[in-house]
């Protein structure tokens, strides 16, 4: 059934990536992508997933969520770096036809798997810690500056956060929708495309009409408590820097120093 | 007489093998005659809404089976969508699946899946029209300028169009007002009464489930815990109160008088049975 279906990959859990301030994991993990991607030895390679295994031993999420994570982009993984093993430049270690096999190939191939791999395992230790509210949250304030320039910030916030909590409403009406067009011996399994296809519209205009309902009803509501956009809104969490965000921002800013260090002292392998 | 329902060990589980793993319908065991009105009831999360939508194959049992007519419905995994012409079921407000630009092809929407066109079609759209109690003018209507006790005819009026040999209704008369539940519940009847065809009524109300049914179900936590003829599920007004149904009013009037040590029957249901009761009792006791 389509209820089964997990949505969003929050990990409820109390480890030390969790009580991390979003803030902070949302900045740090924007600096780990940039970092990632200015590795260019095998030396900053290390360090880099060296800092991506402690961050996810100390989330406190299993093993096989990362795994299940990393199967999603299996594809693409194998897919380029099979193409930059055979792209490198320099003499060939093996040919066969128009194929050949460069040191500078193999080194390409393994840092690029080497980055998807990190870049995946740290985004989803972001996902996996942080609830979507608190994500948005955290957006919210760190794009604060962009109010200066009439950026519509909090309301942006606001709109993802209405989409988020309306996702597993919304799985649900179209079940039951499913549910009851399929007591009317609607047909959704067989027959081709455009059968298919035709067959959707007894559960997407009811959706669609059930969605625009609940809008309209939250709006109302939100009027009634005097909603009128995020001017001299106080908030009801508040979130906070602890001496564990300090801890956090100074690992990470060792492990940019050490990439930067490496980067200058050590030759290129790519 | 034949059972057009029988129910074998039935169980279902939610998630099945996941740590969320929730068990909504338990062993049942039981036989639906041909013809009858059967009322389900029980709390919300009793398994109730579970258990119906097994008998027309919308879900599949975890363990146990569902016989149609003697055969299993899942007999056949690819012939499933023929036991639903055959055991028709209307959701709990089911005025929210209504798609089509007009209620007629709406109702019509059913008996079309089945294979049905031409003038069969039409009369079985306006047959269940009738039934439903929807004004012919109202056919060539959007389903979506309907008032909200319109849209629900019209919902029900979308099944009854398949002809059901069992139709189930979920909750039918939630939301509507007393006025609607009254006229909706009779309509029911008089349809049940025209077709002779069976018809599964799940509730909370007990007040509508003791007018219309000939037997009674009680869901408690997953499981049937008294399944017999209406007057003698009331007659356990303690047991019905201590899993926390109540039975209707005028019910537990008598069976409160019974206690006090009057002799009335148990299982009274509607204020003119008991009426007639006390009349005669105070007649007795020469007290009138």
């Amino acid at each position: 059934m389509i209820r089964d279906v997990t949505l969003g990959q929050y990990y409820p859990g109390k480890s030390l990536v969790h009580r991390l301030d979003p803030r902070v994991k949302i900045v740090l993990l924007v600096a780990c992508i940039v970092i990632i991607f200015c590795t260019f030895n095998y030396l900053s390679l290390a360090l880099v997933t060296l800092f991506t295994v402690m961050c996810i031993a100390s989330s406190g999420v299993p093993a096989k969520f990362y795994f299940k994570s990393l199967k999603v982009i299996i594809t693409i993984v194998v897919i380029t770096s099979v193409l930059n093993l055979f792209y490198g430049t320099g003499d060939p270690l093996w040919e066969w036809g128009i194929l050949k096999i460069t040191v500078n190939g193999i080194n390409r191939a393994i840092f690029v798997t080497v980055r998807i791999v990190c870049l995946i395992l740290i985004s989803s230790c972001l996902t996996f810690t942080t609830s979507p509210t608190d994500l948005s949250d955290a957006l919210e304030r760190i794009m604060k500056p962009l109010n200066k320039i009439h950026f519509p910030v909090h309301e942006i916030a606001m709109m993802m956060s209405l989409a988020l909590r309306f996702v597993p409403t919304l799985i649900e009406e179209t079940d039951k929708i499913m549910q009851a067009q399929k007591a009317r011996v609607a047909d959704m399994e067989s027959g081709n495309i455009f059968q298919r296809l035709k067959a959707l519209i007894p559960i997407l205009i009811p959706l669609f009409v059930s969605a625009f309902r609940r809008a309209y009803d939250l709006a109302t509501a939100m009027e009634c408590r005097c909603y009128k956009g995020g001017d001299g809104r106080t908030r009801m969490k508040i979130i906070h820097m602890s001496k564990l965000d300090v801890l956090a921002i100074i690992t990470a800013a060792l492990l940019i120093c050490g990439v930067v260090l490496c980067n200058i002292f050590l030759t290129a392998v790519m | 007489m034949t059972k057009i329902l029988e129910l074998k060990n039935l169980s279902f589980v939610y998630g099945q093998g996941t740590p969320y793993e929730k068990c909504a319908v338990k062993n049942i065991n039981l036989g639906i005659d041909s013809g009858e009105l059967i009322g389900i009831i029980g709390h919300t999360g009793s398994g109730k809404s579970t258990l119906v939508q097994m008998l027309n194959g919308l879900i599949k049992p975890t363990e146990g089976q569902v016989l149609f007519n003697g055969k299993d419905i899942w007999e056949n995994p690819k012939e499933i969508r023929k036991i639903r012409f055959k055991v028709g079921m209307v959701f709990q407000y089911p005025e929210y699946q209504l798609f089509d630009e007009t209620v007629y092809k709406d109702i019509a929407f059913g008996p079309i899946n089945m294979g049905k066109s031409g003038k069969e079609l039409d009369s079985a759209v306006r047959k269940a029209a009738a039934f439903a109690g929807l004004a012919p003018d109202l056919l060539s209507k959007s389903p979506f300028d309907l008032s909200g006790g319109e849209k629900r005819r019209a919902a029900i009026a979308g099944v009854i169009a398949m002809d059901p040999e069992v139709l189930i209704l979920d909750e039918p008369t939630a939301g509507l007002d007393p006025m609607g539940r009254d006229v909706l519940l009779s309509q029911i009847v008089q349809y049940h009464k025209q077709r002779k065809n069976t018809i599964l009524l799940v509730s909370h109300s007990m007040e509508d489930v003791a007018r219309v049914a000939d037997r009674i179900i009680v869901m408690n936590s997953s499981e049937s815990v008294i399944f017999d003829k209406t007057e003698e599920v009331f007659s356990h007004g303690r047991e019905l109160e201590q899993i926390g149904l109540r039975v209707p009013q005028i019910t537990k009037i008598m069976l409160c008088l019974k206690e006090k040590g009057y002799d009335v029957p148990d299982g009274v249901l509607t204020v003119d049975d008991a009426f007639s009761c006390v009349y005669s009792l105070l007649k007795k006791e020469g007290k009138l």
